[in-house]
């Protein structure tokens, strides 16, 4: 038999690995790592979520669920989007996934042939352009930059649609620059995308965690985008629920239709005391999110401070719990910064080109992490700049 | 206000220039406020959590019980006030139920707190009768939980 390195896909063998994998054996070694490296809230689940999983254990819910998802819970989310954003979707219009990373795969490839094009803004959560590249599609990659304060910009999209673009990531509020896009912003890139026969893939998994004056907006609620957009969202961040693995798509009933197909051959349903639990969730724990929310907040606002203090140029996130110092003052690249505040000081952060090359010169820096935490990273970065300067 | 006082209530050690930020106000902002708390007396004191279990110290706790017949024109406030001057006094509380006083004390070992209940509490004019509960471990106080404080789950990078 050959070997097996020769008989690999091809296409996901030559996809870069992530960098961070690296960095985790270099924090291994350490005991006093502050990681400020990681992409989830610090809180616990509510517990009236976790209440609601211990019951459904104890009441025996232990089989799969019908392959969409219980009914209970897209037609909760349903009356969800109603109350929340006067939004009108039916059950049929909802999949429940195992969190919102595979309803981002679904939607790529129940969507995208080989030849299409799929516009990825950059920086961003790093699945886009390789689940594209697997669908056989070409990733264009759009880099938004500090000046438009990391949003998409109108006229970025018009110069990279031609006739093979089939669908548009929109990530945002974004990991990892914490960039929002508002309904003016929105609004010019629906006036873009009306005459065309562009989908848009709306990752909004961050739309509780947005500290601006005007909440978030969905995109299928700007006019005209309802019918090519898929909201991906999920309970993860909202609820604090990164190990209950739950997300959901909502679009057109068709695509819906197809993604549940694929759901169903590779994941058949989604784990069965989360779908429990996140109904709980979406009934009860407004209070909760926004008690969450209101705390992220004040480390936002600590720790933008303290970057800016520190003599960073630093973008005001203004959702996320990310915030994307540009570090180039320091003279040193993203992966140089990230690797030797690492091993000098302990400090875990990831690379901004981490998330795409547009993400060079910056950093990504989670605040989700205790004020105490905080004020120590921030004193061990302050003594790392100064032995730059040396 | 509120939002200070619960800043205050997880990390006491905030300083006035870090609330400032966390609250998104000014330093003299944030300096009238506390001048504020401290003189209507909302804010009475500072102190750490400590699980005394983890130290050599073998105090005991516990709660006491008590029934005590409500006085003309000052109801039950005026023994109250005077069980609350005993240094081994820790929290005093006028319940609802099956007694009127919940009184949880401190002493070194177990007959300290007798001696206090017989010879202190029981003795006091107005006290018809106590029951003593001694507390065999804390598990949970002023909302930590003692078997796991706030250790960080999650993996260095995620």
């Amino acid at each position: 038999m050959r070997p097996i390195e020769e008989a690999l896909n091809p296409t996901l063998k030559n996809i870069k690995p992530s960098m961070i994998r690296r960095f985790f054996d270099i924090a291994a070694e350490m005991d006093d790592v502050i990681s400020l490296g990681i992409g989830e809230p610090d809180f616990t689940t509510p517990w009236a979520i976790r209440e609601e999983g211990i019951r459904s254990l104890e009441k025996g819910l232990t089989h799969y669920t019908s392959n969409a998802g219980i009914t209970a819970l897209r037609e909760e989310l349903c009356r969800y989007f109603k109350r929340k954003y006067d939004l009108h979707y039916t059950k049929d219009q909802a999949l429940i996934t195992v969190g919102g990373s595979e309803a981002i795969d679904l939607t790529i490839r129940a969507l995208v042939s080989p030849g299409d094009e799929v516009i990825v803004p950059e920086p961003s959560f790093v699945c886009y352009t390789p689940l594209a590249s697997l669908a056989g599609a070409t990733p264009v990659v759009i880099p938004c930059k500090e000046k438009d304060n990391f949003c998409l910009t109108a006229e970025d999209l018009k110069a990279a649609i031609t006739e093979k673009t089939k669908l548009l990531i929109l990530p945002f509020p974004n990991n990892p620059t914490g960039a929002v896009m508002s309904r003016e912003q929105l609004m010019e890139i629906a006036e873009v995308l009306k005459d065309t026969d562009i989908f848009v893939l709306s990752d909004e998994i961050y739309s509780e965690l947005v500290y601006t004056d005007t909440p978030h907006i969905p995109f299928s609620g700007i006019e005209g985008m309802y019918e090519r957009t898929i909201i991906v969202n999920g309970f993860s961040k909202s609820y604090a629920m990164t190990g209950w693995r739950l997300g959901y798509a909502l679009g057109p009933q068709p695509l819906i239709a197809l993604m549940t197909k694929l759901h169903q051959f590779a994941i058949m349903s989604a784990p069965t005391q989360s779908q429990f639990a996140a109904i709980r969730a979406l009934k009860e724990c407004d209070g909760d999110v926004i008690h969450m929310r209101d705390s992220y907040n004040q480390r936002r606002l600590f720790i933008y401070r303290a970057l800016l203090d520190m003599g960073f140029s630093c973008f005001e996130p203004g959702g996320a719990f990310y915030i994307f110092p540009n570090i180039t003052s320091s003279g040193l690249s993203s992966e140089e910064f990230a690797e030797r505040l690492l091993r000098e000081q302990h400090v875990a952060v990831i690379p901004g080109n981490a998330f795409g090359p547009a993400g060079e010169g910056h950093v990504r820096i989670c605040y989700a992490s205790s004020v105490e935490n905080l004020k120590e990273a921030v004193r061990r970065m302050q003594v790392f700049m100064d032995s730059l300067k040396k | 206000m509120q939002e200070i006082l619960e800043l205050l209530e997880n990390n006491a050690r905030l300083s006035t220039e870090e609330l400032a930020v966390l609250t998104n106000k000014s330093v003299d902002e944030v300096e009238t406020i506390m001048a504020e708390l401290k003189s209507k007396g909302i804010i009475v004191g500072w102190r750490p959590i400590i699980n005394w279990e983890k130290t050599n110290r073998e105090d005991v706790s516990a709660l006491i019980e008590l029934r005590i017949r409500p006085q003309k024109g000052c109801g039950f406030d005026a023994l109250a006030q005077r069980i609350s001057a005993f240094d081994q006094v820790k929290n005093l509380y006028l319940m609802s139920g099956g007694f009127d006083l919940g009184v949880f004390v401190e002493g070194k070992n177990i007959k300290d707190i007798a001696l206090f209940v017989s010879e202190h509490l029981s003795q006091l004019d107005g006290v018809i009768s106590t029951a003593t509960h001694f507390v065999l471990k804390v598990y949970k106080y002023e909302g930590i939980d003692f078997f796991d404080p706030q250790c960080d789950r999650r993996e260095v990078y995620s």
